[in-house]
């Protein structure tokens, strides 16, 4: 037990639209400093989690604390030490860069000159500085992103709440945010963050959980998590009745995959010989586990929505 | 579920709102400042040159200066109502803004005060773009007629107020080009603005006084631009303060409904 409280506590959370149960009485804590991820299909209920603990969105029933208050009773105290970066992008068209920076940091009652300096900072921080005076329209949408992270920071928050951060980038914007990322994970900020991107969360996380259908599947830390559900390599060979009949007659458990049968194992070296010596295949590959071995083993193969 | 009519918790937050959208204004002030100057020049010279030459004067009083305190009243209303139901609507549903704003201290009911105290705002400054060139064509009195300043941000609360309602619960922007062709433009033409209430069949009168927000607006206006005050003041301020209340309070509520699920 740690004596520092919790960032975010919450119990038995709930939240039901209509006739619908978007998030169904899940409990987890954050603490101070780490980097906790949720991952999950489409619908899994990770940004009505999240709206809830941005204060946005009322609760159904259940507990949650943020900084030890009610999101209900104390939206502005707890609005004010937070920063989020929405899934979708909402910058002001009417500003320039630095009138998005400046202009929000006025909503956070920051004095115009703590503001033009902070705006100033982070326009370098994000590496906008020479788009300082563009219009966000202008923008591309890896520069539009990194101006929303920044619009984040404007007011130093204690929590940085981000939704499908790196949505729809290339690889050079995604890189650039994981950098930033690691940077204010690295002063020690804590950073709660939704992503369907598994390697962006294996790579950010320090711990998360995997939701579907609006529950908690499991929780701990990806390195954790592989060696628990999926054990640390992944054998993939071509799908044929023959190979299939062949692993069967093995007693080696398998999963089919399109294509490929893939079997998980901590032992790849054994699996692969007597795949080798035993059922004769075209091509055999073998893999690190990865964290989306587990979301796909927990959450199934089928196409959500 | 917040009952529409309690009376919602606003901060001196709602500030910050009203001042974003005044710094775009005055930023955009060249395509802001004319379209006033040049709406009271086309009225003036449409309707009172022209009309005016047939119809000399209206109860005594030259036609120019009957129709002068429509003028202003009408751009009370246009401005108010159009900005909080185009301008709120595209700033909500499209630039996303209000839900930018609402992740920082700021509360939905902060934010829509804000956006009804700047279309009262907008209506003010409509008001005071117009009123030298009234003056200088001489068809309103002066000093009295500066009190259509202040009067201007109650007319435009009244409107925006009603604006947002609408706003609130229109399903998409082009939904409300109802209440602006079937309100707004019979309004304009109806109460008591570019011809007396009196020349209405008296069961239109009695729905324009009663249910028509305009008729007192124009009716107080023309008060102070002829002057010709009456004890009638009292009715009408009452009248439009009691429905900016309303209206401005049920907005605030049907939009947290509609955002915050």
């Amino acid at each position: 037990m740690s004596l520092i409280p919790d960032i975010i506590e919450a119990q038995e959370l709930k939240k039901i639209f209509g006739d619908v149960i978007a998030v169904d009485s899940i409990s987890f804590a954050v603490k101070k400093g780490e980097v906790f991820g949720f991952l999950g299909p489409n619908g899994a209920g990770k940004t009505s989690t999240m709206k809830i603990i941005a204060c946005v969105s009322p609760r159904t029933s259940g507990v949650v604390k943020v900084f030890g208050m009610d999101p209900e009773l104390f939206p502005a105290e707890i609005k004010q030490r937070l920063g989020v970066v929405p899934q979708e992008t909402n910058l002001d068209p009417d500003f320039t860069c630095y009138g998005n920076l400046f202009t929000y940091s006025r909503y956070f009652d920051i004095s115009p000159d703590a503001a033009h300096k902070k705006a100033e900072e982070l326009l370098e921080f994000v590496q906008l500085r020479e788009k300082r005076d563009v219009t966000v329209e202008k923008l591309s949408g890896g520069m539009k992103r990194r101006l929303i992270l920044a619009r984040a920071l404007v007011n130093n928050p204690d929590l940085l709440i981000l939704d499908e951060p790196t949505i729809g980038l290339d690889p050079q914007a995604r890189h650039l945010i994981w950098e930033r990322l690691k940077t204010l994970q690295s002063q020690g900020n804590t950073i709660v963050l939704t992503t369907h991107y598994l390697d962006e969360a294996a790579r950010l996380c320090d711990r998360l959980v995997i939701m579907d259908n609006g529950k908690i599947l499991v929780e701990g830390s990806p390195a954790d998590l592989v060696k628990k559900y999926v054990g640390s390599e992944i054998v993939e060979v071509e799908r044929t009745p023959e190979i299939e009949s062949c692993l069967v007659g093995n007693d080696i458990p398998f999963e089919a995959t399109g294509e490929t049968l893939q079997i998980a194992s901590d032992s790849a070296r054994t699996v692969v010989r007597i795949l080798l010596d035993t059922c004769s295949p075209q091509k055999v590959l073998t893999r690190p586990a990865t964290l989306e071995d587990v979301f796909l083993k927990l959450t199934g193969r089928k196409l959500k929505e | 579920m917040v009952p529409i009519w309690s009376f919602p918790r606003i901060t001196r937050r709602a500030g910050k709102v009203w001042y974003r959208n005044l710094v775009v204004f005055f930023r955009t002030w060249h395509v802001n400042f004319f379209p006033p100057l040049i709406e009271a020049f086309l009225y003036l010279f449409a309707i009172g040159v022209g009309i005016g030459t047939y119809v000399k004067e209206i109860d005594g009083i030259p036609y120019v200066n009957f129709i002068a305190p429509a003028i202003l009243a009408i751009s009370v209303m246009n401005s108010a109502f159009f900005e909080c139901t185009y301008g709120s609507y595209v700033r909500m549903y499209y630039q996303k803004s209000f839900d930018a704003m609402i992740a920082t201290p700021l509360s939905i009911e902060d934010v829509i005060a804000g956006e009804l105290l700047w279309g009262a705002t907008r209506s003010v400054l409509y008001v005071t773009i117009m009123l030298p060139v009234l003056a200088a064509f001489g068809v309103i009195s002066l000093p009295l007629s500066l009190l259509a300043i202040p009067l201007a941000f109650l007319g435009g609360l009244m409107f925006a107020g009603i604006a947002m309602c609408f706003t609130a619960i229109t399903p998409g922007i082009d939904t409300l080009n109802y209440p602006s062709f079937l309100l707004i433009t019979p309004m304009a033409l109806f109460s008591g603005t570019f011809f007396p209430l009196a020349l209405l069949p008296e069961l239109l009168q009695s729905i324009a006084l009663a249910l028509l927000p305009l008729t007192h607006l124009v009716a107080l206006v023309r008060m102070i631009t002829l002057p010709a005050l009456t004890l009638m003041l009292v009715i009408h301020l009452t009248w439009i303060i009691l429905v900016t209340a309303l209206f401005c309070i049920i907005s605030v509520n049907l939009m947290r409904r509609r955002l915050i699920v």
